[in-house]
């Protein structure tokens, strides 16, 4: 392990509130020291990197992801969604539990860590099922889980329709310090539905996902939460309503957080006009006027954290008539550029669009990353905000290529990631 | 003045007024041809037409069929294990091999939305969309508004209702957007549990809902009656044939409260005593059979119009 | 480049050749009650349309000579590279045509095309006993073994050159016109 004298620098560390020019010591794989402006020379022992002024931030987190490993290696595994993540900046990911088999065991989470050490390049965290088999009738073996590794419990994919099962749940992660995270979605009211419910799916003869369907069940969560005083993380929230309802929560001091993608910040339901099953996922993409409330939230910190619910399918499957396809778009490697629209549009400063990709999603959870304190892991991304490309779904580094932004002009690049200082990207 | 110039036929919604007025004109033409002895003309003559139909439908493929024939053209019918290929799967397999023999035209119907369109852009057929999931059946709202045309000569002002499970009626859609580019009123009635979300607030294609058959019926100059399919009544999309016949069946008593000219349509088949009554289809003001002749003149003229020759696939004029 | 035209018969001219047509018709001597014409969209309707009062004057017959209005669209042989389809006009043939003699009509005849279409569309609606061709103007450049019965004047023309005929039915006068592209000087 190098000891690295990082130099020539912008760094953005929300965690600190910094934003300025600094520099970082590396020693032993852990921030030694960040030091502003500019030093003269470099310690001995150290090797010197010099940055040429591109701007450097913790290593970003992404709480929701799908690796699908176990089970369906062929669209993903931890190995290829691993490089996904290094690729697009992410030095630590959370991977939800709808593995084949489900991880609501030991034996899978433990799969997971071991699969992930091996692979050596980013840290995946596993989160568990709430529900054997996510079949929403028995709750997992959470405790067993967290010991285990696993940072949260999540039926992702499904919803915890049973409202008394719910609680328990919530009340019983209480006790390990865990939060749960919710796929807020009324399974009855939007049951096959496969895009957002209105005037469109009319026109298209598409059956709808009708948003009040995440709404009731965004508001369910949130009281059951406020009953049983445990942390819920709200997954993927991509309506008005919802946003409206955690921040009265919150308000209210519930011990709710939530996250957005970057495709419901920049995207709506017209893209899925001409049967896109590149825009097809659950829940949907709404309307402007919810990609509006989406903005403003990730604004004012109603939304604490993006993640992208990175879901990786294969072409074929994609490539099936769209209340066919399965849902789900790919998101680690696009996520950084398409949040950067945001920031080139004057709506987010820089600090805050890091903030939302790194401390905001560690402190959501409860992970210990996503700092660059001393002592902190030395995990790094090295990104320049100005830099012009085309998006090129060819080139990813995941198994998928099911991404809504292929051939999209953005700018903003990851230039580089460091793991414990050592480069992965 | 300038031809028809399109590939496909994949909905009524990308068709513009004059177009739509275009395939009248020609299936007035050709339903001339079918009144006279020698059914025939050459015009398709050495060209195949495939009847793709992963969603069974023996009348209207049969109609297809016959107007393909007349048209001089071959025809070949597919009608694939649909349980094989509802899983989608294999339907663009499907598509190519048929291409890689030539194929001409390909006339698909498909349980899902959207199935033409993808096809339409995979192939260089001429793909004709028969019916996909809920979306469209362009060619039923083509002859549907060729029968509207011969009673009315115009549509101008007319006031047409469509009853029924407007929610999953590609049949309904395709009516409503055609009847409102070329000027009609459209009213819609049906059980709330019928009527798709979205439908009033569609600025393009304008539409009154009604709730009540009795309130709708005095304005009607048209009464399109659609298929109430028996599989909605498990869903809980109303509670039993017995409900829906009583209130929103079409029977002697009700017709009475149309306009005195006002005709009977039904896209067929028809279920007697359930959506409509026995002696209203075979009364004196339904068109059900005209609808019927009429589809064929209509396919052939959708077929003839349609041209896959290389300029007009490049838009070239 | 500018367009010349250069008058090949007015009013009176195709007055007088119409007439002259007529009279040949009639000439042949048949039964005039099996006698029908049939004339191509547009203007050999309305060239047909005029042959039949003119006979029906010089024979003074109660019953006009029956006129057919044919749309020969469905029977071009040049679908295939045409890059638009053009919308038919209407057939409208109210009689048999079986054991009629017909007659044909045409206001120009230039590759024959048009016609051979004409016979396969006359020949699905039935057998004619006889089917005659009567053009205004044969203008030379056969493609096809056709030929007419009676014509109104022979025009040898260049390729390049298009014989223009208007009539009062559609554009409001009786005119031929040949019309040459000329360089300008």
């Amino acid at each position: 392990m190098k000891n690295l004298h990082l130099k020539n620098l912008r760094l953005l560390d929300p965690s600190r509130r910094f934003d300025g020019p600094a520099e970082i010591l590396v020693e032993n794989g852990r921030v030694r020291e960040v030091v502003e402006g500019r030093t003269s020379g470099t310690p001995e022992g150290f090797e010197a990197a010099d940055l040429g002024g591109l701007c450097a931030a913790p290593a970003f987190v992404d709480v929701h992801v799908h690796f699908r490993d176990p089970g369906q290696t062929y669209k993903e595994d931890i190995e290829s969604g691993s490089k996904a993540a290094a690729a697009g900046g992410f030095g630590t990911v959370c991977c939800m539990a709808n593995t084949r088999p489900v991880n609501d065991s030991v034996s899978i989470t433990r799969y997971i860590q071991d699969r992930a050490r091996l692979v050596d390049l980013v840290n995946v965290r596993p989160i568990g099922a709430v529900t054997v088999g996510l079949e929403g009738k028995k709750l997992a073996e959470i405790g067993s889980m967290v010991a285990a590794g696993a940072v949260a419990i999540s039926d992702d994919g499904r919803c915890v329709m049973d409202a008394a099962l719910f609680r328990r749940a919530l009340e019983y992660a209480r006790g390990f310090g865990i939060p749960v995270i919710t796929h807020a979605e009324d399974e009855c009211l939007c049951g096959e539905g496969s895009m957002n419910e209105g005037a469109l799916s009319t026109r298209l003869g598409v059956r709808g996902r009708p948003a009040v369907g995440e709404n009731v069940m965004t508001y369910r969560d949130t009281k059951l939460a406020e009953l049983t005083g445990a942390r819920l993380h709200v997954a993927h929230v991509t309506t008005a309503q919802a946003v409206k309802i955690i921040r009265e929560a919150k308000d209210r001091g519930v011990a709710v957080t939530a996250e957005t993608t970057p495709h419901n910040l920049v995207l709506d339901e017209r893209a899925v006009i001409g049967y896109n099953t590149n825009a097809k996922m659950n829940p949907p993409l709404r309307t402007l006027l919810d990609q509006a409330a989406l903005r403003e939230a990730v604004r004012d910190g109603t939304i604490d954290c993006i993640a992208t619910d990175h879901a990786p399918h294969s072409r074929d499957e994609k490539a099936r008539d769209f209340d066919l396809a399965p849902p789900g778009v790919i998101g680690l490697e696009t996520a950084f550029p398409v949040v950067m629209k945001l920031v080139h549009g004057g709506e987010l400063t820089l600090l805050r669009a890091v903030e939302l990709l790194t401390s905001g999603p560690a402190k959501a959870i409860g992970l210990d990353c996503g700092t660059l304190k001393p002592g902190a892991p030395a995990d790094i991304v090295v990104f320049d905000p100005g830099e012009e490309y085309r998006i090129d779904a060819k080139t990813f580094q995941s198994k998928s290529r099911n991404c809504p932004f292929d051939g999209w002009d953005v700018k903003g690049r990851v230039k580089a990631l460091y793991r414990e200082g050592r480069k992965v990207w | 003045m300038k031809g028809f110039q399109r590939k496909d036929l994949v909905s009524i919604d990308s068709l513009s007024k004059d177009e739509i007025l275009m395939i009248l004109d020609t299936a007035d033409s050709m339903k001339q041809i079918l009144r006279r002895d020698r059914k025939k003309v050459p015009p398709l003559q050495g060209k195949t037409a495939v009847m793709l139909f992963i969603e069974a439908s023996t009348r209207t493929r049969t109609s297809f069929e016959l107007a393909a024939k007349r048209l001089s053209a071959d025809t070949i019918s597919l009608t694939p294990d649909a349980s094989s290929l509802t899983k989608g799967e294999t339907l663009f397999d499907t598509v190519k091999n048929l291409e890689a023999m030539q194929v001409d035209y390909v006339v698909l119907r498909h349980p899902q939305s959207g199935a033409a369109e993808r096809l339409a852009k995979q192939v260089d057929a001429s793909v004709v969309n028969a019916g996909d999931g809920w979306h469209e059946h362009p060619t039923q709202a083509l002859l549907d508004l060729m029968t509207i045309r011969e009673r009315f000569q115009k549509f101008d002002g007319l006031n047409v209702l469509i009853v029924g499970d407007i929610a999953h009626s590609r049949v309904a859609r395709s009516n409503i957007y055609g009847l409102n580019k070329l000027g009609a009123k459209v009213m819609v009635a049906g059980p709330g549990t019928l009527i798709p979300p979205g439908l009033t607030g569609d600025s393009e294609y304008p539409v009154e809902v009604y709730n009540r058959l009795e309130d709708a019926l005095p304005k009607a100059d048209v009464i399109m009656m659609l298929r109430i399919q028996l599989e909605r009544i498990g869903q809980s999309l109303f509670p039993s044939e017995g409900e829906y016949a009583r209130f929103f069946g079409l029977n002697a008593a009700r017709l009475k409260l149309a306009k005195n000219h006002a005709i009977v349509m039904h896209p067929g088949p028809v279920n007697r005593g359930l959506e409509i009554a026995s002696d209203v289809v075979d009364g004196s003001s339904s068109v059900i059979l005209p609808q019927v002749e009429n589809g064929v003149a209509t396919r052939m003229a959708v077929l003839y119009l349609l041209n896959r020759s290389p300029e007009a696939i490049r838009g070239d004029a | 480049m500018s367009e010349k035209r250069t008058l090949l018969l007015d009013e009176a001219g195709i007055k007088r050749a119409l007439t002259r047509i007529a009279h040949e018709i009639l000439e042949q001597g048949e039964d005039i009650r099996s006698l029908a014409f049939i004339g191509i969209r547009t203007r050999g309707v309305h060239l047909a349309r005029r042959l039949s009062r003119l006979i029906t004057e010089i024979k003074a017959i109660p019953d006009p000579v029956p006129v057919g209005e044919l749309d020969i669209t469905l029977y071009r042989d040049d679908l295939d590279t045409r890059s638009d389809r053009r919308v038919l006009q209407a057939t409208k043939v109210d009689f048999d045509v079986s054991g009629h003699r017909i007659v044909l009509v045409d206001d120009v005849l230039y590759t024959g095309r048009t016609i051979r279409a004409a016979l396969d569309a006359i020949t699905d609606l039935g057998r004619p006993r006889k089917i005659e061709l009567a053009v205004l103007v044969d203008r030379g450049h056969r493609e096809l073994p056709i030929r007419p019965d009676y014509v109104g004047r022979n025009q040898p023309t260049r390729k390049d050159e298009k014989v223009r005929l208007s009539l009062k039915e559609g554009e409001g006068v009786d005119q031929l016109d040949l019309v040459s592209q000329e360089a300008a000087s």
